[in-house]
């Protein structure tokens, strides 16, 4: 188990990590309009299962309810969010801007992503702004946080306390740098990291390897990502079609040979297997379960593979 | 150079439909490279032009001439009168040059035959690739002598995104990830060790979102 280390904001996500338990996340989509019932909907059914739910930022670029707004709405339910945040939509002021709006609610986890190319989503003839990448962003919150200062150099009255993310993918292309940008990202000052989904196990412990070689794990707390399937379709639309995602032929065949009927209970299987495995990796500080438009079945993937009751940290 | 590409023939007719006497005007230099905008497809453009007036029965006249380069004073004087003459120019330069005509003959109507593509290199012959966004503060010291705000879909200046695969940009396969070219060339180089250094939060100041630029050099100013 991971060692102990300082705990300096006030994150539930960051204390549960300190303490030395394996933390258990997952993620909610906003709604594409503005009822609010959505998000509390998918609040309240993973409320007592996970520790920290991540609200996405426009993923895949399709126009969604902002990032900000739900995660209030969750922070209001008693539910503690992860603000992700990509740069491809605001520029170093409106980004800036929302972290002390954030702040002002007391949200203590933020996620810094460049986010998916707008050509993904329903406005692929907008402009992307990239005023800053994702390490730029870490950064920013980091500087924001530990300095008490604007980037212009001014001083915030109040600054953010944020636990600050990132995300790795250790799939992408080229593999040899993989490990390096993990490096890059920490010494930007990234204090957790949500994996891509990790389907090939295989080339995921060669990558915990080379970060455990480095001691790398003990800079940063890795959140395993798991996504499970619903349907032998989406493994194949998953590894063919998403950027940067690596699902084994093997992994596709066990989900197409499985009867119609009981695919969804073996892309569970799968994910709850992939949980015991990466359990016994020295590193792994904590799962991040991404069930897509799935979340009803978290609470099922949490009890099954152990990790529930969720401990209680003050 | 400057890469640019004829506007559809359309496009182009709708735009100068209504006038008498129309001067198709080439630009032999960049735009000329690239076999859109030069003196000789100025001429073909003017060919075709007249052809359509023919068709649609317009009683239109088009002509032709070209210059070495449409953004600079003293390449025009050849075609000065022709110019003032028409009531209408159909520049085949890029956007520099069609504003330059605009700025020089304040009373002539001037029309864009190309659409300013970007900035690039030769691949081979026929193939244009973008190279640089003229962003006024260059990186290529830092980056293995490939640029990242030009050629990666999202700039990211301490790449590459998770969405590199097998040397792609998420976008598109057929788009070469420019931190993919990083990583080869800085491996290539010796210099993999240089990967780890953060890129700072870039000064966007000397780019267009500092606003129209302009330099002088004043020992030559005139």
């Amino acid at each position: 188990m991971s060692q102990q280390r300082a705990v300096k904001t006030d994150s539930k996500l960051e204390k549960i990590l300190a303490a030395g338990h394996l933390a258990v996340t997952s993620e909610c989509g906003p709604p594409r309009g503005s009822d609010p019932d959505v998000i509390t909907h998918k609040g309240n059914m993973l409320k007592e299962y996970v520790d920290v739910v991540n609200i996405t930022d426009n993923q895949t670029s399709m126009t969604r309810m902002c990032s900000l707004a739900a995660c209030i709405r969750l922070k209001q339910l008693g539910v503690e969010p992860v603000l992700q945040m990509v740069t491809r939509d605001r520029n170093r002021i409106a980004l800036q801007s929302d972290i002390l709006g954030a702040a002002s609610f007391d949200i203590t986890n933020v996620l810094c992503l460049s986010g998916d190319h707008q050509s993904f989503g329903d406005c692929p003839n907008g402009q992307n702004v990239h005023d800053l990448d994702s390490m730029q962003l870490i950064q920013t919150v980091r500087y924001m946080r530990d300095e008490g200062k604007f980037l212009g150099g001014d001083d915030i009255k109040r600054p953010p306390k944020m636990f600050v993310g990132a995300a790795a993918n250790p799939f992408a292309d080229p593999f040899e740098i993989r490990v390096p940008r993990l490096a890059k990202k920490i010494a930007a000052g990234v204090e957790f990291i949500q994996t891509q989904c990790i389907y090939n196990l295989d080339k995921f412990e060669l990558w915990m390897k080379q970060v455990r070689d480095r001691g790398l794990h003990e800079k940063v707390y890795i959140l395993a990502g798991l996504t499970p399937f619903k349907n032998a379709g989406m493994a194949k639309y998953m590894r063919s079609r998403v950027p940067g995602m690596d699902v084994p032929d093997d992994v596709v065949k066990r989900m197409s040979d499985t009867p119609k009927e009981k695919q969804a209970e073996e892309g569970l299987n799968i994910c709850i297997e992939s949980i015991e495995r990466l359990k016994q990796i020295e590193g792994v500080h904590g799962f991040h379960i991404m069930a897509i438009e799935w979340e009803e079945k978290v609470p099922e993937i949490v009890k099954r593979a152990g990790l529930w009751p969720r401990p209680e940290v003050s | 150079m400057i890469v640019g590409k004829q506007k559809p023939l359309d496009e182009i007719w709708s735009m100068i439909k209504s006038h008498k006497n129309v001067l198709v005007l080439g630009c032999n230099t960049c735009v000329a490279v690239c076999h859109e905008g030069g003196n000789k497809e100025a001429e073909i453009l003017s060919s075709l032009l007249r052809m359509r007036a023919s068709q649609e029965e317009s009683g239109i006249a088009v002509t032709n001439s070209g210059v070495e380069r449409q953004c600079e004073h003293e390449f025009f004087d050849s075609v000065k009168d022709a110019i003032e003459a028409a009531d209408a120019v159909l520049s085949t330069a890029c956007g520099i040059g069609v504003q330059f005509i605009a700025e020089k003959f304040p009373t002539t109507v001037v029309y864009p035959g190309l659409n300013t593509t970007f900035l690039g290199a030769v691949e081979k012959i026929g193939v244009m690739k973008e190279k640089c966004q003229a962003c006024g503060n260059c990186v290529l010291g830092e980056t293995a002598g490939i640029c990242p705000v030009a050629r990666c879909a999202k700039r990211v200046l301490n790449g590459p995104c998770g969405g590199s695969t097998k040397g792609s940009c998420e976008i598109n396969k057929e788009v070469d990830c420019a931190w993919q070219l990083i990583v080869n060339r800085l491996n290539a180089l010796g210099q993999m060790d240089r990967y780890e250094t953060l890129a700072p939060i870039k000064d966007w100041s000397t780019d267009r979102a500092g606003g129209p630029r302009k330099q002088i050099r004043e020992e030559i100013q005139e």
